[in-house]
């Protein structure tokens, strides 16, 4: 039982299921699921569906965070690449052919890959804090995306191109399946290389990394990168999933609560050990989060209030701390070792 | 007279371990207690009970005949005992005068009183003879600076026990000598003061009385001038001597290596504000080694072998050809390994385990698309945790949770996997127990006479004239004398060139 409790995805999880079962109260019929028109349907498969672009950008903030830094234009990429794709396929002469969209999902791919070196530049090379760094990109981002769709809201009409956001396949969610693949895409690229080990140990101790002969300034863009692309795919589904790119509304405050995810999933903002699964769970966290509010019936303005209250409450359950205050001696025990 | 402080039957239990069981301590007013004992052997653990750090599982806590029981550092701070440890556990960017009134600062309807804390610094200062910018930040002055601050720091807090944790590891002959005069006159006044240090002779040099521990348990409570080092030093190990007296003789007897090409020589090699140019040549299977106080140089030398930093001057030359070292990855395809003298900073990485710190470098050099096999990673650091004695041998325990002498040694393996052909170690017994020097020091030896060659930095020249084949003295960052290690060279004769900077 004390080796369960202590384990580091626990607490997350206990939060999860917490807040599910919380759902039942409101509505009996919350984890029923139906096949309707060969989709899955209901509050289950919502949450899957609709917490895709988090998980996607909380993978890339994870990575960022574990070497030390944070990423603050997540937001802003996803606008961007939202709005590129929908201005693309606007000038489509046929915008329901496969092959000219996957074209244009690559460019805007392509694109964000290009302000992930921007931003891996400016804090590896040119030594800048990445919270400013990424600060000029989440304000002049929202610029750019703008410039992109003129100001205007685009709109959009694309058979291929809805697929990414709103589509299924097998009567599963694509965009669920687009994050699934990014999770263990990220999981494989970080535990069965030495590229995890290699974050850690810059996020940990830059000096003694560079002592190791370890390219931290080369790890660091990479970083950058991978969040910025999975931002750029996470604007895809975003924009995919309204038919339209909205400057504004895009990725608006994700980058918070990106954060936040990372957070919860137990990884520390100063760096080094970092939880792919826990940054996961805290992106659903965040998100039945959201969707329990409206289940729950709570009115619309004071919704965020809401939700402020309850992730205060779920990071105070998370900290031993906080537990050994309040719980005594039940809360685990800080295990001293002897010098 | 009274005891000042008095500890009996002392007892702390953690998970798996009795750290100290049973324990007697007592510091009488006006004296200097040294606590002695190797790494494990329960200092550190009575030390934090006697701050308040950790609570105790048995016993009883006297302090000027009262009987108190902490239950953390402030209290502890606040009944009059105060702490410097060896680590300065200051905030280097904050102001001397701020560490030293910080969560006291002089106030006057609630402002601080700026112009009095700068006045009050200085005059604590000066009353150690230290002659400092109380405005500056204090990361601008030198580790052994910062040291004295602390001391400073603690010194002005009323204390009645003073306890001073390996304060002097990071100082200099002369720094040591002025921490001592603070320490007499301090004792002169009626201060308690309890001592700890791995360095024998200044233990002997000052401390009235010392208490051994061995394995968390009380070996026994001596004077001073009725305990010889040698009889010590075997209470401490619990072992007989002749272990320790094999060492001394094997370094010695190794003789010279061969020349031919030597594997690094440097031509006028210099950094400006760092190092003057120098000449310095390195040949396979030699120990050389750098002496010099604090702040001569040693470090800034090295560091420009490895790349670390980049000369400004002269040129490097590896296998007999001019190569530009401009990295520490560079220097790792040459063949050259560095390990830090902060080991807390620029060595481990303490929330990595055991077996990740010994295989960075290694993993570092094959770069992360070819992650080593994780049943090659068990071999090899199984190979190094044993032949190393790295304890506790969990290779998945994290390295932040051993002591500081096991970590030196995690250093090594990390090192040793490379299979270096130069291995320069900078202070890699500061700080450790008699035991594991002795270890590090046989190590040492053995890989230089299997052909690697050794650059060894050190403070302690009886370390550095035990293991070198030649010697370079360092003084006012500049090499100042290269001596061949033979019997006419002592630790005199070191001193002499350091203290005249010219060959007598």
């Amino acid at each position: 039982m004390t080796t369960l409790l202590r384990h580091r995805l626990f607490w997350p999880t206990a939060v999860l299921v917490v807040l599910l079962a919380s759902n039942l109260v409101f509505s009996n019929n919350f984890f029923s699921i139906t096949l309707q028109d060969g989709h899955l349907y209901g509050s289950l498969i919502d949450i899957l569906r609709r917490s895709a672009p988090l998980v996607l950008v909380a993978l890339g903030m994870t990575l960022v965070i574990a070497t030390g830094g944070i990423d603050l234009s997540v937001g802003s990429v996803m606008a961007i690449s939202g709005a590129l794709a929908c201005l693309l396929i606007g000038d489509l002469s046929n915008p329901d052919a496969l092959g000219p969209v996957l074209l244009v999902v690559g460019a805007a791919i392509a694109l964000c890959v290009v302000f992930g070196l921007w931003n891996g530049f400016l804090v590896a090379v040119l030594g800048i804090q990445p919270i400013i760094a990424t600060l000029i990109l989440m304000v002049a981002g929202r610029g750019v995306a703008q410039l992109i769709t003129g100001g205007q809201i685009l709109n959009v009409h694309s058979a291929p191109y809805r697929v990414i956001g709103a589509g299924y396949f097998l009567a599963v969610p694509v965009s669920f399946l687009i994050a699934a693949v990014a999770v263990g895409l990220t999981v494989a690229l970080t535990r069965r290389t030495a590229l995890g080990l290699l974050l850690e140990s810059v996020g940990g101790s830059p000096t003694a990394s560079r002592l190791a002969g370890i390219r931290a300034r080369r790890i660091t863009i990479m970083v950058y990168v991978f969040a910025a692309a999975f931002a750029g795919v996470a604007g895809l589904i975003y924009s995919s999933d309204v038919s339209s790119a909205d400057s504004n509304a895009a990725g608006n405050l994700i980058e918070l609560n990106a954060i936040l995810a990372v957070v919860l999933g137990g990884t520390a903002l100063t760096g080094g050990r970092f939880s792919i699964a826990g940054s996961v769970l805290g992106a659903v966290i965040i998100t039945t989060l959201d969707i329990t509010a409206v289940s729950v019936g709570v009115p619309v303005e004071t919704t965020l209030l809401f939700k402020a209250v309850v992730v205060i409450i779920l990071c105070l359950a998370q900290s031993a701390t906080f537990r050994a205050k309040v719980f005594g001696r039940f809360g685990t025990k800080r295990v001293e070792v002897p010098a | 007279m009274a005891d000042q402080l008095k500890m009996t039957g002392i007892k702390k239990i953690f998970p798996g371990v009795v750290a100290l069981d049973g324990v007697d301590f007592r510091l009488l007013p006006g004296e200097i207690h040294a606590l002695m004992g190797e790494n494990g052997a329960g200092k550190s653990t009575l030390i934090k009970v006697l701050t308040g750090v950790y609570d105790i599982d048995g016993g009883e806590i006297e302090l000027a005949g009262q009987q108190v029981r902490f239950t953390g550092p402030l209290q502890a701070q606040q009944a009059g005992i105060s702490t410097v440890y060896q680590e300065v556990n200051l905030c280097p960017n904050l102001s001397v005068a701020e560490n030293i009134f910080i969560g006291r600062e002089p106030r006057k309807f609630g402002r601080i009183q700026w112009s009095e804390m700068r006045k009050r610094a200085a005059a604590l200062l000066a009353r150690l003879d230290l002659d400092l910018d109380v405005t500056a930040q204090l990361d601008s002055y030198s580790l052994a600076i910062q040291q004295m601050v602390a001391i400073a720091r603690a010194v002005d807090i009323q204390a009645r026990v003073l306890i001073l944790d390996e304060p002097t590891s990071s100082l200099d002959a002369s720094e040591v000598e002025q921490l001592f005069t603070i320490m007499r006159r301090l004792r002169d006044e009626g201060v308690a003061i309890l001592f700890v240090s791995h360095f024998l002779d200044q233990v002997y040099e000052i401390a009235d009385r010392m208490t051994v521990l061995r394995n968390g348990r009380l070996i026994g409570e001596f004077r001073t001038e009725d305990l010889p080092q040698m009889q010590l030093i075997s209470k401490m190990i619990g072992k007989e001597l002749e272990a320790l007296e094999e060492i001394e003789e094997q370094a010695r007897e190794a003789s010279s290596p061969e020349r031919g090409t030597p594997i690094l020589e440097a031509r006028q090699l210099g950094r400006t504000g760092a190092i003057a140019p120098f000449d310095l040549t390195i040949h396979a299977g030699e120990v050389v080694g750098l002496a010099g106080l604090l702040g001569s140089g040693r470090t800034e030398l090295a560091r420009l072998l490895f790349g670390a930093d980049r000369p400004d001057h002269g040129e490097l030359l590896v296998d007999g050809n001019a190569s530009a070292v401009k990295s520490p990855r560079e220097a790792m395809a040459k063949g050259i390994a560095f390990s830090s003298e902060n080991r807390r900073t620029e060595g481990i990485i303490g929330e990595l385990t055991v077996r990740e710190n010994i295989i960075l470098a290694m993993q570092a050099a094959r770069g992360w698309t070819r992650p080593i096999p994780r049943r090659k990673q068990d071999e090899l650091v199984d190979k190094y945790v044993k032949a190393l004695q790295i304890r506790p041998a969990d290779p998945e325990r994290l390295v932040r949770d051993l002591s500081g002498g096991n970590q030196q040694k995690v250093l090594l393996a990390r090192w040793l996997i490379i299979e270096p052909r130069l291995l320069i170690i900078d202070e890699p017994t500061r700080g450790i127990d008699v035991g594991a020097k002795a270890e590090i020091q046989r190590l040492v030896a053995q890989l230089a006479d299997g052909g690697m060659a050794v650059l060894f930095v050190s403070a302690e020249l009886e370390e550095v004239l035990r293991l070198s084949h030649k010697i370079e003295v360092l003084r006012d960052r500049r090499l100042v004398e290269e001596l061949q290690n033979g019997d006419d060279v002592d630790a005199d004769r070191i001193m002499q060139t350091i203290a005249s900077g010219a060959t007598p």
